[in-house]
């Protein structure tokens, strides 16, 4: 009997050192659930300092990792960070909290070309947190003659001289664009006929990466290639020849946003974060740390006088500051819903050949 | 055993196995020092990025979180499982064939299965996810692996010194703590060790039961991998292949004292 006594004894000091430790909650706190390397720690300190807030910022590393999770039941989360196809799903399962705009003083900073967008008419569930396009970047010193289109890169001077995200409906919607199809088609015959595209331009690609496709650039081991603006900025900051374009076919844009999960525990706090990321004192944190675009106007305007040589650098660059005509080539990915699979095994089979 | 030279080819053929296993984790190490943010290729030698780590407070957290979860639930792992493989060689009940089958289980079940399962059960009691599920999961995987080396480590048990000690007098908790533990102590420890390393670099299983302020190190490396390599996530490996290091010299040292 003596030895279950000490064993429930060990087994009752170790769950008191658990609670003990779980148990930091302060009466406020905010549970951030967002991408890794994309909310500057200063902009939480900052926020933790002014309000007596406790901040844990946790990560995932794509939206279907952060959906799943919330999806299997998990809760707790405050404000998590989904981009915009991910939010019209979680709009159609009721996953989302609304989100009353009029209750954020900072809401009007943002750029009005950047709110009420197809994926959240009206905003009310989400607010833009950083944007961006995807495209297409090439070094002007090593390519012959300068890419206007995506259908350039079939010419065979490219010969393993590409990179390109490893993301099925990047690729494969730039090569239905290239047909002349929706990027966002659903119809397998088109679909089929953008794999035979892909196949024919095959030999040129010399890899697939979408975590640092910028290294294959400033190497020179590729001339071009398919990159989300940010690996274009990224590019740009090493190697100076490096352009970024939406080509002629037309190129993708993405948005990811602040959006409260449903059941958050802190709907209050949740809220006073989402007006302090708007703060565009606050908001010019994000854009000095990373090289996306910030839908803030206010922070833009701000940014100016605060840091002039990366404001002027940010707008002169097509890749954080695209031009009207550039943006009006953009559209978005949208959930393609049961084709989702179409687009798995097409990937999956010209991958393979 | 003679002085046998090992011949050319086998010589040749270690060093490659060596070289295959060993020669990506010097890379990584040389990198760390690594001035290129980007890392593509060297540039210069620097410091930096161990400053930057050591001032990185989610890194740090993480740190924290993935210590204090692989200690508790080693402790509680090596318990637990040494005295199911005990009970296992003690006595033979009723279903033994199946509980012993069903034990073994979390080891062969894929690991994204028991992620999913345990993460639904939590939700389902309404178990806040944390710190604490978390550890509960470690566990909970861990138990099998300590039991099946203990287990191994029993084999060979002569039941008769345990008798032998009572026959002296000895009740059974003096005969355990003198006589049983101390045999079976590289067992215990063997297994312990195995539940401290599966714990300290799980990630599936983790990133299931975690919740919010529970971030663990290898979720944390992996979402930065993923978003940005920079030379610090080679120092961050660095500072762990180094630490590994020096607890399998002092484990060298200490098996050498004893013998």
């Amino acid at each position: 009997m003596k030895k279950i006594r000490v064993f429930c004894f060990v087994l009752l000091v170790l769950s008191m050192i658990l609670t003990a430790c779980s148990g930091t909650k302060k009466a406020t706190t905010l549970n951030l659930y967002a991408w890794s390397e994309y909310v500057p720690q200063q902009l939480l300190d900052d926020f933790s300092t002014k309000y007596g807030i406790t901040v844990n910022y946790d990560t995932y590393s794509s939206n279907e990792e952060m959906l799943a999770k919330l999806q299997a039941g998990a809760s707790g989360y405050d404000v998590i960070v989904p981009s915009d196809y991910t939010v019209a799903i979680m709009i159609k399962q009721g996953m989302l909290e609304t989100i009353d705009t009029s209750k954020l003083a900072n809401f009007g900073n943002l750029d009005p070309r950047f709110v009420n967008r197809d994926y959240d008419p009206g905003n009310k569930y989400s607010i833009p947190y950083q944007w961006g396009t995807t495209g297409l970047v090439y070094d002007n010193i090593l390519v012959s003659s300068e890419p206007k289109s995506w259908s350039d890169l079939w010419d065979p001077a490219y010969k393993d001289r590409l990179v390109f995200l490893d993301d099925e409906r990047e690729v494969i919607g730039m090569a239905l664009e290239v047909l002349g199809y929706d990027r966002n088609s659903t119809n397998p015959d088109e679909l089929n006929q953008a794999e035979q595209k892909l196949i024919e331009l095959k030999p040129n690609i010399l890899k697939f990466d979408s975590d640092a496709p910028e290294t294959a650039i400033i190497s020179g081991e590729t001339w071009a290639g398919l990159v989300y603006n940010g690996n274009a900025s990224l590019a740009l900051a090493e190697d100076s020849n490096v352009a970024y374009i939406c080509p002629t076919e037309g190129c993708t844009i993405w948005f990811d946003n602040l959006a409260i999960p449903k059941g958050a525990p802190h709907m209050d706090t949740a809220m006073l974060f989402l007006d302090w990321v708007l703060d565009p004192q606050q908001s010019i944190l994000i854009t000095k740390e990373f090289p996306y675009s910030n839908p803030n106007k206010a922070a833009l305007d701000l940014l100016r006088t605060d840091d002039p040589a990366l404001y002027e650098s940010y707008m002169a660059f097509s890749g954080t500051n695209p031009d009207d005509t550039f943006l009006a080539n953009t559209k978005p990915i949208v959930d393609v819903g049961e084709a989702t699979a179409i687009y798995d095994s097409l990937w999956t089979d010209f991958k393979s050949k | 055993m003679s002085e046998k030279k090992p011949s050319l080819w086998l010589r040749i053929y270690s060093i490659l196995v060596y070289g295959f296993i060993y020669a990506p984790i010097l890379i990584l190490i040389i990198f760390s020092f690594n001035t290129q943010k980007l890392n593509v290729h060297w540039e210069g030698f620097t410091f930096h990025w161990y400053g930057v780590l050591f001032n990185d407070a989610q890194i740090i957290l993480a740190t924290r979180n993935t210590l204090l979860i692989a200690l508790v639930s080693t402790l509680v792992a090596t318990i637990i499982g040494t005295m199911a493989a005990l009970a296992m060689y003690r006595y033979r009940f009723p279903l033994y064939n199946a509980s012993e089958t069903v034990m073994y289980i979390p080891i062969v079940i894929p690991e994204v299965v028991m992620g999913i399962s345990l993460l639904v059960f939590f939700v389902m009691i309404n178990f806040n996810l944390g710190l604490s599920t978390i550890t509960l999961s470690h566990i909970a995987f861990s138990i099998p692996f300590v039991a099946l080396v203990v287990r191994a480590r029993l084999h060979g048990y002569d039941k008769s010194i345990d008798e032998a000690a009572m026959d002296l007098g000895a009740n059974e908790i003096t005969t355990f703590r003198r006589v049983t533990l101390p045999t079976i102590m590289p067992g215990v420890l063997a297994g312990a060790m195995l539940a401290l390393t599966l714990s300290l670099d799980d990630y599936v299983i983790t990133y299931f039961t975690a919740g919010p302020g529970s971030t663990t190190l290898p979720l944390r490396v992996f979402s930065m991998v993923k978003t940005a390599v920079t030379p610090e996530i080679n120092a961050l490996s660095t500072i762990w292949v180094l630490i590994i290091f020096i607890l399998l010299l002092i484990g060298q040292i200490v098996q050498r004292k004893k013998a």
